[in-house]
């Protein structure tokens, strides 16, 4: 379980986090929100300690963060996966050897159990052999993001943290990370925090939903309370489409 | 205020690089690959112009010094002392510092905008120590055997250029190049091309460590980073050779 507490964050006087509390719940897929530029990517990084923050607490299972030195960090990170963006795969690299990297910085395994556990990575997230030799700019898009969630969990971490998984990605392709997501996270038991505003994903995965409006919690639930609540900027944001404005006129 | 500033953050980037590698196993993985990508892959320019240096420096200097008061080795006692004490290791690593230091800013700065440093480290690598060490000390390594492979293909240039042009005979170009040799000059163009080495390598990765936005600022980081790493050489020229040559 992840406990953000009273977090305050600010970028040359701007203040972009205001006061944000929440509790993101072990093996459940929390969600993180809200419109472009509310603070979301912001709240995510300073979980993760990219970003430090102004005041408040972070907690990994009890374990106070903003309080840890560096050096202390870096330790607890290794039980951190991410899933970028963009999948920041490193380039130089094949996707293999992109998987066995975490292994090879930070485990005492023999080469070959490392190739062992990097191949039952990239066959849990229905990678191909076929594409383990290649480099990340000779895959499609979506196997990049595979490959990306493959590396995540070579550690097996606690915590995997998702940054707009979806980006870039047709639907199908959307739905696939997401259900591969969601199921990695109860299959290993695992706090996962996906940054997203993809109504698809929420309505999909979304078992924890956090909102966030002009920096501030303004709401928090799942995706069958959704449809219930009397929030208009949640509202306006959930139900921007003619689509979901359908789906919640025929929830109701 | 600016440059205080970078400054400052040169110095705690640093920090972070000279530490103990979180294993020593990737960085000996690294290294080799650095040596070949900075140093092997620098010597066809560095042969490149050191020949042609060689050339052109022989041919000016017997046309300046086609005097009967002057000795008959004075083109080569000329020819092979500005190669040693100048343009071997100064205006060779001038010349490496576009080569090297666009190459090392641009590669660093593209895995910073895609976001591929950030991956490290929320592993919990220390990315600066995983990515920069390695570079530094191979380039370091590899510069004193490009400044004496310059030294040696700049000399041979200006053999060649007696041969060819008959401008003078080889043995008086010969006689030159050995008359009242100085090894020091050696060691002191060694001295200062590993210290330029370590400036062309570091400066080049704190400005693509430090860059932020898209392919054009990976550009202006790159183009920061040949553009600081030479004034830095130029002044650090002055100051080494006042405490080794005075």
């Amino acid at each position: 379980m992840i406990e953000v507490k009273n977090v305050d964050k600010s970028f040359d006087g701007n203040q972009v986090l205001k006061n944000v509390s929440a509790i993101f719940e072990t093996g459940k897929t929390n969600m993180i929100i809200g419109q472009s530029g509310s603070g979301k990517t912001v709240l995510m990084k300073s979980i993760i300690g990219l970003h430090k923050i102004d005041k408040g607490r972070i907690e990994y299972d009890g374990r106070n963060m903003t309080d840890m030195r560096m050096s202390d960090i870096r330790i607890l990170r290794r039980e951190v996966g991410m899933l970028f963006q963009g999948s920041a795969l490193f380039d130089s690299q094949s996707v293999l050897e992109n998987v066995m990297y975490p292994l090879e910085m930070f485990s005492d395994f023999s080469k070959e159990e490392m190739i062992q556990r990097a191949y039952f990575c990239l066959k849990h997230v229905n990678l191909e052999e076929k594409a383990f030799g290649l480099a990340p700019s000779e895959i499609s898009g979506g196997m990049q993001k595979r490959v990306a969630i493959a590396r995540a969990i070579a550690l097996q971490p606690k915590y995997l943290f998702c940054d707009e998984p979806n980006s870039g990605l047709d639907p199908k392709t959307s739905l696939i990370i997401d259900k591969l997501i969601h199921e990695i996270t109860h299959k290993f038991e695992i706090t996962t925090i996906i940054n997203s505003h993809d109504m698809n994903s929420v309505m999909e995965i979304g078992e924890n939903i956090i909102f966030i409006e002009k920096g501030e919690k303004a709401w928090q639930g799942n995706k069958d309370d959704i449809f219930h609540v009397q929030n208009e900027a949640l509202n306006d944001f959930v139900f921007a489409s003619e689509l979901f404005k359908k789906v919640k006129i025929a929830n109701q | 205020m600016g440059y205080l500033a970078d400054t400052g953050r040169y110095i705690l980037l640093m920090k972070r690089v000279f530490v103990q590698p979180d294993r020593w196993k990737m960085f000996f993985r690294q290294f080799p690959k650095e040596l070949e990508k900075l140093g092997l892959q620098s010597l066809p320019i560095v042969a490149i112009i050191s020949v042609f240096i060689g050339f052109i420096m022989t041919m000016q200097t017997k046309l300046n010094t086609s005097n009967p008061l002057l000795p008959i080795y004075t083109t080569g006692l000329v020819t092979r002392d500005t190669l040693l004490l100048e343009f071997s290791s100064t205006i060779l690593c001038l010349i490496l510092a576009g080569k090297v230091g666009s190459n090392v800013a641009s590669e660093i700065g593209t895995m910073r905008i895609t976001e591929q440093i950030d991956a490290l480290e929320i592993m919990g690598v220390n990315s600066a120590n995983y990515l920069i060490l390695p570079k530094i000390v191979a380039f370091v390594v590899m510069m004193p055997f490009l400044v004496i492979f310059s030294m040696a293909l700049g000399l041979g240039g200006g053999y060649f250029v007696g041969i060819l042009t008959n401008i003078m005979t080889t043995g008086d170009y010969l006689t030159g190049i050995q008359y009242a040799f100085v090894p020091f000059y050696v060691f002191y163009s060694l001295v200062k091309s590993m210290l330029f080495a370590f400036i062309i390598s570091s400066v080049a990765a704190f400005y693509g460590y430090y860059s932020y936005g898209g392919a054009l600022d990976v550009g202006k980081a790159s183009t920061n980073a040949v553009v600081n790493g030479s004034i830095l050489i130029l002044f650090f020229n002055i100051l080494i050779t006042k405490l080794m040559l005075n």
